[in-house]
């Protein structure tokens, strides 16, 4: 187990380099340097802002500058925020976002794995079909428009939740945490529906159901540990798209999280904000699809190969 | 497998017998036609503003209303149509051809080719590729082209998997060794003997990738970094409706509408072509 671990942990760290130094290139190719949109500026003022930044060394000198610097945590100043770092920007707007992932993720969890192993077990019924249905709607209904619909009909036409902002006023992260976790819950709810039939149906419920024990028994015991095995390797790659709809929803609901900075960079051509951003959030992707990997592994002795 | 007509006539069948996959299909249809001919549909340019009339309810005038700067709805989306639908068959067209090939090659070779090709898959499949395309979009300037290749070359990983997975299922099934034994070239391998045996899964995903294609490209389009005016797709759409809900809530729920019912129409299309073409892996 530890060794599997350790294996899969080195076996991220080209994949980090990988993204760093081909985010890094693909930065530099960009036509146009970052400061030509600004005001025009004298020739000197220019040389002098190439030379504070470290742009006319040369490009392999730059890239080792910039990959140790990644290594200690440093991901150089914002082009765009003189005097403020891109760790520091990326530290501000962390904790904002993950709040809103883990809320989310809450939301997505509980209703979806509840409704799902409900429908699973209520197969055929209305408890199955009306769920199932939400679902589909969740999965065909994008972010970007959940959003502004929820803020249309509890934000400006019920008038009883704010329509934006974050920890301002009572109850404003209620809509983008819904917003962003409700389509997880679908995708939770189809696939804790699906492998809970899948395990219902084996012979080692049957024994179960026959040696007396009770349904409650059977379905939390012994049911749940195999049919929501999917669940969790989907909740890897599940962050993956939490930080997409985070740009989104950050968005939409004027949230100042990491997600919106990362817009927002995109927009400014903040360069080094957005290879910094970027680093850091594959780096978490890297990380939590692990992490799932992991949680498989360890829930699933079959998968342990 | 040999007997292909039957697999296809019996697939038939069955998709046609799907009350839900039918009903997305027509609706599809209906759709890609209007997409087609949207120029004759239309009743007015995508592009012609009645400055004077701004932005106005629906009416006989105007069957779903005219946004801020006057520009007939309906029309605006007949025309989204045609970006949002071009860049679901594009980009999910060029997913295809690089995923097919490169699970053909790696399934049909096996051995050291099969584990660095599929190794490449794993590592790229760990990338955050929004990420990627949105960075893409903002050095490069939003292209549209770009947009269909970036889409594209982000799909087809799993489509890589699937074909990877049934070629070396069939690779030792006889009538492929018969045809080696005959010495058939690689090439015609692929073409005649391997491709014509997994286009069943193959058009299943297919199908299920377009709706996902659509939702990425609206979701750029929607951040600013897609489609730019005067041309819109239904996520530019999208976006303009989420400036002006406030007053003018139509201009929201009329384009959104449209593209829930499509990804609906798709996603139940798909599923059904999947149970109809592969019983057995119609999971959830």
């Amino acid at each position: 187990m530890l060794l599997i671990f350790l294996k899969r942990v080195l076996a991220a760290i080209p994949v980090l380099i990988i993204v760093a130094s081909l985010t890094f290139f693909l930065v530099r190719l960009a036509p146009g340097g970052p400061f030509d949109s600004d005001r025009a500026v004298s020739d000197e003022v220019l040389i002098n802002l190439q030379e504070a930044y470290n742009l006319n060394a040369p490009l392999s000198e730059q890239y080792f500058d910039y990959m140790s610097g990644v290594i200690v945590g440093d991901f150089g100043p914002s082009f765009r925020y003189p005097g403020r770092g891109v760790s520091e920007m990326i530290f501000t707007g962390l904790p904002v976002t993950l709040e809103l992932a883990l809320y989310s993720i809450l939301i997505a969890v509980l209703v979806g794995i509840f409704s799902g192993v409900l429908a699973a077990l209520k197969r055929n019924t209305l408890l199955d079909f009306i769920p199932m249905a939400i679902a589909m709607i969740g999965i065909c209904v994008p972010t970007f428009l959940m959003g502004p619909l929820l803020v249309l009909i509890f934000g400006i036409n019920l008038e009883i939740l704010p329509v934006s902002g974050w920890g301002n006023l009572p109850g404003d992260k209620l809509l983008p945490s819904i917003t962003l976790g409700f389509a997880y819950a679908a995708y939770i709810a189809r696939l804790s529906r699906g492998g809970m039939l899948e395990i219902l149906g084996q012979d080692f419920i049957r024994t179960a159901r026959a040696k007396g024990l009770s349904e409650r028994v059977v379905v939390t015991k012994h049911a749940m540990q195999g049919g929501l095995i999917p669940v969790v390797s989907f909740l890897g790659p599940a962050v993956a798209g939490l930080l997409a709809g985070s740009f989104v929803v950050e968005t939409i609901f004027q949230i100042p999280g990491l997600g919106r900075f990362y817009v927002e960079a995109a927009f400014n051509r903040d360069y080094t904000m957005i290879l910094g951003t970027t680093i850091f959030f594959s780096s978490m992707i890297v990380f939590f699809n692990l992490l799932s990997d992991m949680a498989v592994m360890f829930l699933n002795p079959r998968a342990r190969d | 497998m040999e007997n292909n007509s039957s697999l296809w006539s019996d697939a038939y069948r069955r998709l046609i017998q799907n009350k839900a996959a039918m009903i997305g299909g027509i609706v599809l249809v209906v759709l890609i036609l209007c997409a087609i001919f949207a120029p004759l549909i239309a009743p007015y340019s995508y592009s012609y503003q009645d400055l004077n009339l701004g932005a106005s309810k629906p009416s006989w005038d105007h069957l779903l209303g005219t946004d801020v700067m006057g520009r007939d709805l309906l029309s605006r989306i007949l025309y989204g149509a045609r970006i949002s639908l071009m860049v679901g068959f594009v980009a999910t067209s060029v997913a295809l051809v690089i995923g097919v090939s490169w699970g053909i090659v790696a399934g049909y070779f096996g051995g050291r080719i099969d584990s660095v090709m599929m190794r490449i898959v794993d590592v790229l499949y760990g990338l955050p590729f929004i990420i990627f395309i949105i960075l893409l979009m903002v050095i490069f300037g939003r292209n549209l082209w770009l947009l269909f290749g970036a889409i594209g070359a982000v799909e087809w990983l799993t489509m890589a998997r699937i074909v990877r997975g049934q070629v070396i299922g069939l690779k030792n099934q006889e009538f492929v060794l018969a045809a080696q034994a005959m010495g058939v070239s690689n090439f015609m391998m692929f073409r005649k003997h391997l491709f014509p045996n997994i286009l069943g899964p193959i058009a299943v995903y297919a199908t299920l990738t377009i709706p996902q294609v659509m939702l990425l490209e609206s979701f750029l389009s929607f951040l600013g970094l897609g489609i730019q005016p005067p041309m819109s797709s239904w996520g530019t759409l999208i976006k303009d409706g989420v400036e002006s809900m406030e007053e003018y809530s139509w201009l929201l729920i009329y384009p959104g509408l449209t593209f829930t019912i499509t990804l609906f129409a798709l996603n139940f299309f798909g599923d059904g072509l999947r149970d109809a073409l592969d019983p057995k892996t119609s999971s959830d």
